[in-house]
């Protein structure tokens, strides 16, 4: 590491993005108007399982302000390839045939039939209206469970089955013969993300057949290469552009069928295809999260020992596999033994179709659905051990570092002891458990409950020989390129895809830094392939402790390119230069100096270079990660139910995380604080509900509970910073954190709230309705 | 075809629009303030809140011809002189935006209440804030500025 003094890295810097987004001038794709352009509109299935018969047109391509009307068989030969999916986790995985259009049979409510396109969106609904589809309903399968079982109803009649895979990691044998075993079954129903801007893309047709692509997407990158291996193109005919971004939380992480079919439909027309989502269509559309049916056993030896974990995992893909369905299970495979040591580690996954909107990465991915599970457990292990929550988890902590884990990996560092004694800390633990005791003695209406959750995750996606090893189609490293430009202000270029993270503000925190220069005078470019050709995008807590990293990487070629030519500046040896904070100085000679910004110039100049040396100062790197990155941490819940009405209301949320280095602590708390808030929305209010029909009954925001700012608190966080000792500058992942560790802890305040009336679980999303039957369950 | 007059940010417009139209379409579509936001198609998620007349409204809730001969505030008229609003400097100092897109709603939605003196401590901002969605941010940096702009104590 080049020394370097930290004005700017660790500062809570004011965000650069936000000046344009505080005056109404974002850059959302549904901004976006071309001249010619004509708007697309969808018609999807009603039915989650039908045959599609004829269908009929003629009246859409009558009706007022209509161009054209195509239907899935019009469209099937513009595709070379299917729908992709990066992750085909088992050699023999089965996979059905997906095009952007279904052809002969939908498979979910929602699956598109066909497109109108007209003049205003307008006139495209209106007229999608008038498509007749002769549909014949088929039998459907909802539940993951059933879908799983021999002889139960087909989503793909032609696989034979609705098991896509079954996937194991087994690096021991569970002690079924241990002093105890603790055993559950936890449901976690299917989520949908609700990124607040909808989904949306412009495609444009440019001279010579080239396409540009405006999405609403994480990851330009990938959609261009997969766009144009899907209808056929050269990926140098195809621009990708990711504008301003309006959330995504993994549901933008994907290849969507509207943004392959408005390439393929602006080719065929000749003029520029836009579509917007509406809310109820997004919630259909668009990937949902979760769907996961676990049973989970502990074994540990009477003192407290945890010995084995064996996971057993019922994974529902929704009716087709995205881009990474299958995938998104196994990235919590390794982490289901979280921050505890546990010598004997099994788990199993099945991936199972059902007549449901395809699931796929939902923040989080996987290690929420595993530390859930985990940390329910483990309050369970603790009651039938007799040993205190907080305790058993004290005792199992992994506490040296680096440590091999069972499942297979290498955590690089952490401290999980720290994290915890800061959360008892900050809680005020005993004065709370006298309260709650108080209340109980009472008889108080409102009970109270306080849940912990200590995690860890694995993140920072991710090392490509890993990710090569299980599967995944592609790498997992990140570029970036500094430019040190004449008038000493550096622009930056980031394969990264920003979309609400602040990316802007905390790389130029960390070249200012490194380089020597005000964060305001770095520009930081990024979301569009024409600017960055190389880039892996944005998701899985990557953009920093990856991207950050290929950063700072470009950063010390900088340095280095700099010395030779302040050497020669100079007329020193190189060797004799003192770096640090952008200034070159001369050892023993401390006057003599010259700035990373000086050499820029004369590098530009170009009149007084070492011989050979190419003129500018400009670097670029590729960095590929040598592990994942570990956070982790300790999170508690308080929590007031009313056992009259079963409604349960947090009312303190305490986070202490640790993620390394901190490059902006106002960017790093406001991760924190919307990942909590989807953990708690998990735990509380949100959960996809379909009926047996497979329709989606509460599609809408005015039926799936968003929690507003009515139904939480202010949080209560803080950090301990054991930092990464595989990433450059210490920095951790923290988009997911709060999401992984949330949810556990809110529903074990539940429990805890209602324990001394017997209640010992309550499904996700704990409701009134569920709450007030638990409680009148335990009671009978 | 419907003749309206709409007097937004300031400028008189009259227009023609459909009985259907709504109104964050007109100031969408028609007048180019896209910095109001659709979010939703159930009036939930409060992006497209604006002032008609000072009260703030969802205008995905509204017909453009409801809104003849109103006076509307949108995002965009909200800074004077370049210079931001309190509460939209407030959003700046308090990392209360990410991905900014339910930003322009949130803060109309703002400054209503405070002009109401209805932002009276930070459970009657949440309370008031209530028709405004955001999922980034956990509204938790929210109600600090809304609270540093309302002069409510932290």
């Amino acid at each position: 590491m080049s020394t370097t003094e930290t004005r700017h890295i660790g500062a809570p810097l004011k965000r650069k993005e936000d000046d344009s987004l505080l005056r109404g001038r974002g850059t959302y794709v549904d901004n976006i108007d071309l001249p010619g352009t004509v708007v697309m509109a969808v018609v999807r299935s009603p039915y989650a399982h039908a045959r599609i018969g004829s269908i009929d047109t003629a009246a859409a391509r009558a009706a007022e302000g209509v161009v054209a009307v195509f239907t899935g068989a019009d469209l099937r030969d513009d595709w070379k390839a299917a729908m992709p999916c990066a992750w085909p986790v088992t050699e023999d995985m089965k996979s059905p045939e997906h095009f952007p259009l279904a052809v002969s049979e939908a498979h979910f409510q929602g699956d598109g039939v066909a497109v109108v396109i007209a003049d205003t969106r307008a006139h495209a609904v209106d007229a999608a209206e008038l498509v007749e589809v002769d549909y014949e309903p088929l039998d459907v399968i909802v539940d993951v469970e059933a879908a799983a079982q021999e002889g139960a109803t087909l989503v793909h009649e032609e696989l034979g089955t609705n098991v896509s895979y079954v996937w194991k990691l087994e690096t021991g044998t569970f002690e079924d013969g241990a002093d105890v075993v603790v055993k559950h079954t936890y449901v976690q129903p299917p989520l949908i993300p609700n990124a607040i801007e909808p989904r949306g893309v412009v495609a444009r047709p440019e001279p010579g057949g080239d396409v540009t692509l405006w999405s609403a997407t994480q990851v330009p990158h990938i959609l261009r290469v997969l766009t144009a291996a899907t209808l056929g193109m050269s990926e140098t005919k195809l621009r990708v552009i990711a504008p301003d971004v309006g959330g995504g939380f993994g549901s933008k992480l994907d290849v969507y069928a509207e943004e392959l079919l408005a390439v393929a439909l602006a080719r065929r027309l000749g003029t520029p295809v836009k579509w917007v989502e509406e809310r109820s269509e997004n919630a259909l559309a668009t990937i949902h999260g979760r769907d996961f049916v676990t049973t989970l056993e502990l074994a540990a030896t009477k003192d407290g020992k945890i010995t084995s974990l064996r996971a057993d995992v019922v994974a529902s893909m929704g009716a087709y596999l995205q881009l990474v369905t299958p995938g998104i299970p196994l990235l919590g495979a390794w982490i289901y033994a979280g921050p505890y040591a546990i010598p004997n580690y099994s788990v199993t996954f099945t991936g199972v179709f059902t007549n449901t909107t395809p699931t796929d990465a939902y923040r989080g991915a996987g290690r929420p659905e595993a530390t859930y599970v985990l940390e329910r457990t483990m309050d369970l292990l603790a009651k039938e051990l007799g040993i205190d929550r907080v305790e058993l988890r004290r005792m199992n902590f992994i506490t040296e570092f680096p440590a091999t884990i069972a499942s297979g990996l290498t955590i690089d560092n952490g401290d999980y002891h720290a994290s915890l004694e800061k959360l008892l800390e900050h809680l005020g633990h005993d004065e709370l458990e006298a309260e709650q005791q108080a209340r109980r003695d009472r008889g108080d209406v409102k009970q109270l409950g306080i849940g912990f959750s200590t995690y860890n995750e694995m993140c920072g996606l991710a090392p490509s020989r890993i990710l090569g090893a299980i599967r995944y189609a592609a790498g997992g490293w990140e570029t970036a390129t500094i430019r040190c430009l004449p008038t000493g202000t550096f622009q930056v270029v980031t394969g990264t895809s920003p979309h609400g993270q602040g990316h802007e503000t905390a790389w130029s925190q960390i070249v200012a830094d490194q380089l020597g220069c005000d964060p305001s005078e770095v520009e930081v470019l990024h979301g569009d392939t024409s600017i960055s050709p190389y880039g892996l995008d944005t998701y899985g807590s990557r953009s920093l402790p990856v991207g950050g990293a290929a950063l700072w990487t470009a950063g010390e070629k900088i340095i280095e390119k700099a010395r030779e030519i302040v050497a020669h500046q100079l007329e020193v040896s190189a060797d004799d230069l003192d770096y640090d904070a952008g200034t070159f100085t001369v050892k023993g000679s401390p006057d003599k100096e010259m700035t990373v910004k000086g050499a820029a110039w004369a590098a530009f100049a170009a009149h007084n270079l070492p011989d050979g040396m190419e003129p500018v100062l400009e670097a670029t790197a590729t960095y590929d990660p040598p592990n994942f990155s570990w956070p982790g941490g300790a999170h508690a819940a308080v929590v007031e139910v009313d056992t009259e009405t079963g409604d349960a209301r947090l009312i303190r949320y305490v986070a202490i995380d640790d993620v390394g280095t901190v490059v902006n602590p106002l960017i790093v708390d406001g991760q924190v604080h919307g990942g909590i808030t989807q953990g708690i929305a998990t735990a509380l209010y949100e959960e996809a509900i379909y009926d047996e029909d497979g329709n989606l009954s509460n599609g809408t925001l005015a039926t799936y509970l968003v929690p507003s700012a009515a139904e939480l608190p202010s949080y209560e966080l803080d950090r301990t910073e054991s930092k990464a000792t595989d990433q450059p500058f210490g920095a951790k992942g923290v988009g997911e954190t709060g999401t992984i560790a949330a949810a556990p802890a809110v529903i074990n305040a539940v429990i805890d709230a209602l324990a001394h009336l017997g209640v010992t679980d309550i499904q996700m999303p704990a409701t009134p309705e569920r709450v007030w039957r638990a409680i009148e369950e335990a009671k009978s | 075809m419907r003749a309206v007059a709409l007097t937004v940010n300031g400028m008189r417009h009259e227009l023609e629009v459909e009985p259907r139209d709504l109104l964050v379409h007109v100031l969408r579509e028609r007048l180019s303030l896209t910095g109001t936001n659709v979010g939703c198609d159930t009036s939930s998620c409060g992006a497209c809140t604006v002032l008609l007349d000072g009260q703030s409204v969802k205008s995905c809730t509204v017909l453009a011809v409801q809104a003849d001969g109103a006076s509307i505030k949108t995002i965009e008229g909200l800074a004077v002189n370049g210079e931001l609003h309190p509460v939209q400097q407030a959003f700046h100092d308090h990392h209360a935006l990410q991905c900014g897109y339910c930003t322009p709603g949130m803060v109309m939605a703002a400054v209503s209440l405070i002009e109401n003196g209805e932002a009276t401590d930070r459970d009657a901002i949440r309370s008031g804030l209530e028709g405004n969605l955001c999922r980034c941010t956990g509204y938790h940096n929210i109600v600090e500025a809304v609270a540093a702009a309302a002069g409510v104590a932290s």
